[in-house]
């Protein structure tokens, strides 16, 4: 058993101070862990938003040692544990109590994305026949936890508080889910461009290195829909092509 | 709601502020360094206009030679129109092209916006400045014109092959032409590959070639044009530095085989 420093944010909408508690500490224990012991053995009063510690539920999102982590899969022999280990809430969102921030900005932002709409079934059975491929393309997505660890991070979110204009790295993820899926005929490209923002976004990647799912959110999600709203409001030969070709609903 | 929110927000770090204990800054000093020296070099290298030949060999920066005085130029000397106030070198017909390909690209964009504008310095590290417009509004929505420099340097990429096959071809003492291939053979080889595989990887090609598309399996060869450009994107970064700096070090070597400092050695 081992000793570790903790300077954990302690206070409420957005006052508060780093407090330190020291603790002891066992092998394979996870960040979360002795944030617990320090909340059953000194600090009662800590307030800590936690659900499944295995890294499926996304609740347990916080800053540790600067970086938008899960605590429940921050093992502490991954840790310099001979410096205090600081730990803060998202600076993202809005501050509730401690290590607690009210994430409900996101599930408005999610409201704002056109819903998935399938074309006309394949079969007479009323069921589709689909690629695999083409599915798998979609499937990386579909591994969010809704952490929100990528908002956190994202400077356009977390210094410029632009959470009116733009939906943020997570809900370009889902939109690239459903714009991206083989069935889907609906167009979200003018709501990315317009009231979305995707434009805010400069590619720094800072979403795709937090992500706990390993999601390559730029790569795979954010570019390929920067991509599609230049093929709809900036290059001047796809739009020409456009007028000659009929718009495809299936494809 | 907005406003409620807005009121509660933790305090906002100032510039460089930031509790991570790794070495954070490195990452865009290496950029700023890599790309500055990149730069230096290359405005330094087209401003000469002389030793960007040697034997068939022919420096990237200057590839296709438009007008000039060897014997790779298309159309013969530079042209006698041009105003004599004006400082002309082949290279400046060229390197707007590759350079502007280079400047919107989407991994090089992510890499500047850190090392030289500090938007942000890195990730969770506070900024300079508090006013945002990202890629919007003018100039950085002119970033959406990628694609069509990439339609440049795929043409570029042709020419760049080409001036491979001419470095075959050496001049023997009875003046004839004969194959062979000197160092200088592989290093250009070696230039196209790089070059090919960053170019190739880009992400807009991606996009034209398949991604564009919800069913990637019914494009053109059955989605494995999109496979290969998606095997080359996730390895974009590493491409976009070695092509970068073995295209330098390309006109580096052709330039000091031509001002007689290195000796081009012959290996068939």
């Amino acid at each position: 058993m081992s000793d570790v420093t903790l300077r954990i944010w302690r206070g409420a909408e957005g006052e508060g101070a780093f407090e330190e508690y020291s603790c002891s500490y066992d092998p394979g224990m996870v960040v979360l862990d002795v944030v617990h012991r320090v909340q059953a053995e000194q600090a009662p009063d800590m307030a800590v938003r936690w659900n499944c510690k295995a890294g499926k539920c996304g609740s347990c999102s916080a800053e540790i040692n600067g970086s938008p982590k899960l605590m429940c899969m921050t093992r502490l022999d991954t840790l310099d544990t001979s410096e205090p280990i600081t730990i803060e809430p998202m600076q993202s969102f809005p501050h509730m109590k401690d290590l607690v921030t009210n994430v409900s900005s996101n599930y408005r932002a999610k409201k704002s994305i056109r819903k998935f709409k399938p074309r006309a079934p394949d079969n007479a059975d009323g069921t589709w026949t689909m690629h695999q491929e083409d599915v798998d393309r979609v499937q990386e997505f579909r591994k969010c936890i809704e952490c929100f660890l990528c908002q956190d991070v994202c400077h356009v979110l977390r210094e410029h508080h632009l959470h009116d204009e733009f939906v943020g790295p997570r809900h370009f993820v889902y939109s690239a889910a459903l714009e991206m899926h083989p069935l889907d005929t609906e167009d979200r490209l003018a709501d990315l461009k317009k009231t979305q923002g995707v434009g805010f976004c400069n590619i720094t990647k800072c979403c795709t290195k937090v992500c706990p799912e390993s999601i390559t959110i730029t790569d795979n999600a954010i570019i390929p829909l920067k991509e599609r709203v230049v093929d709809e409001f900036f290059d001047p030969v796809t739009k020409l092509f456009r007028i000659f070709k009929p718009k495809k609903t299936d494809s | 709601m907005a406003q409620l929110e807005t009121r509660i927000a933790l305090p906002q770090r100032r510039f460089g502020e930031t509790r991570r204990t790794d070495r954070w800054w490195l990452q865009p000093v290496a950029v700023a360094a890599g790309l500055g020296a990149f730069i230096i070099y290359s405005t330094w290298a087209a401003f000469q206009g002389a030793h960007y030949t040697y034997a068939g060999y022919l420096s990237p920066f200057y590839s296709p030679e438009v007008f000039g005085d060897s014997a790779h130029a298309w159309f013969g000397p530079w042209p006698l129109w041009w105003p004599s106030w004006i400082p002309y070198s082949p290279a400046f017909l060229i390197l707007w092209a590759p350079g502007g390909f280079r400047l919107t690209c989407y991994y090089y964009r992510g890499a500047y916006y850190k090392a030289f504008w500090a938007s942000p310095l890195n990730c969770t590290v506070g900024k300079p400045l508090k006013g945002y417009r990202g890629e919007r509004s003018f100039p950085l929505i002119l970033q959406n014109v990628h694609r069509y420099f990439l339609y440049l340097s795929l043409i570029f990429l042709v020419f760049l092959s080409i001036d491979v096959y001419h470095g075959l071809w050496f001049t023997n003492s009875d003046g004839a032409k004969e194959f062979g291939i000197g160092v200088g053979t592989l290093v250009l080889l070696m230039n196209v590959i790089l070059l090919g595989s960053y170019t190739l990887g880009c992400h807009s090609l991606r996009h034209l070639i398949g991604g564009r598309k919800n069913c990637v399996s019914k494009t053109a060869g059955g989605g494995l044009p999109y496979k290969c450009v998606t095997c080359l994107n996730k390895r974009h970064m590493r491409f976009a530095w070695f092509s970068l700096f073995w295209v330098g070090f390309t006109d580096f070597y052709v330039r000091m085989c031509s001002m007689g400092v290195f000796t081009d050695w012959r290996l068939i």
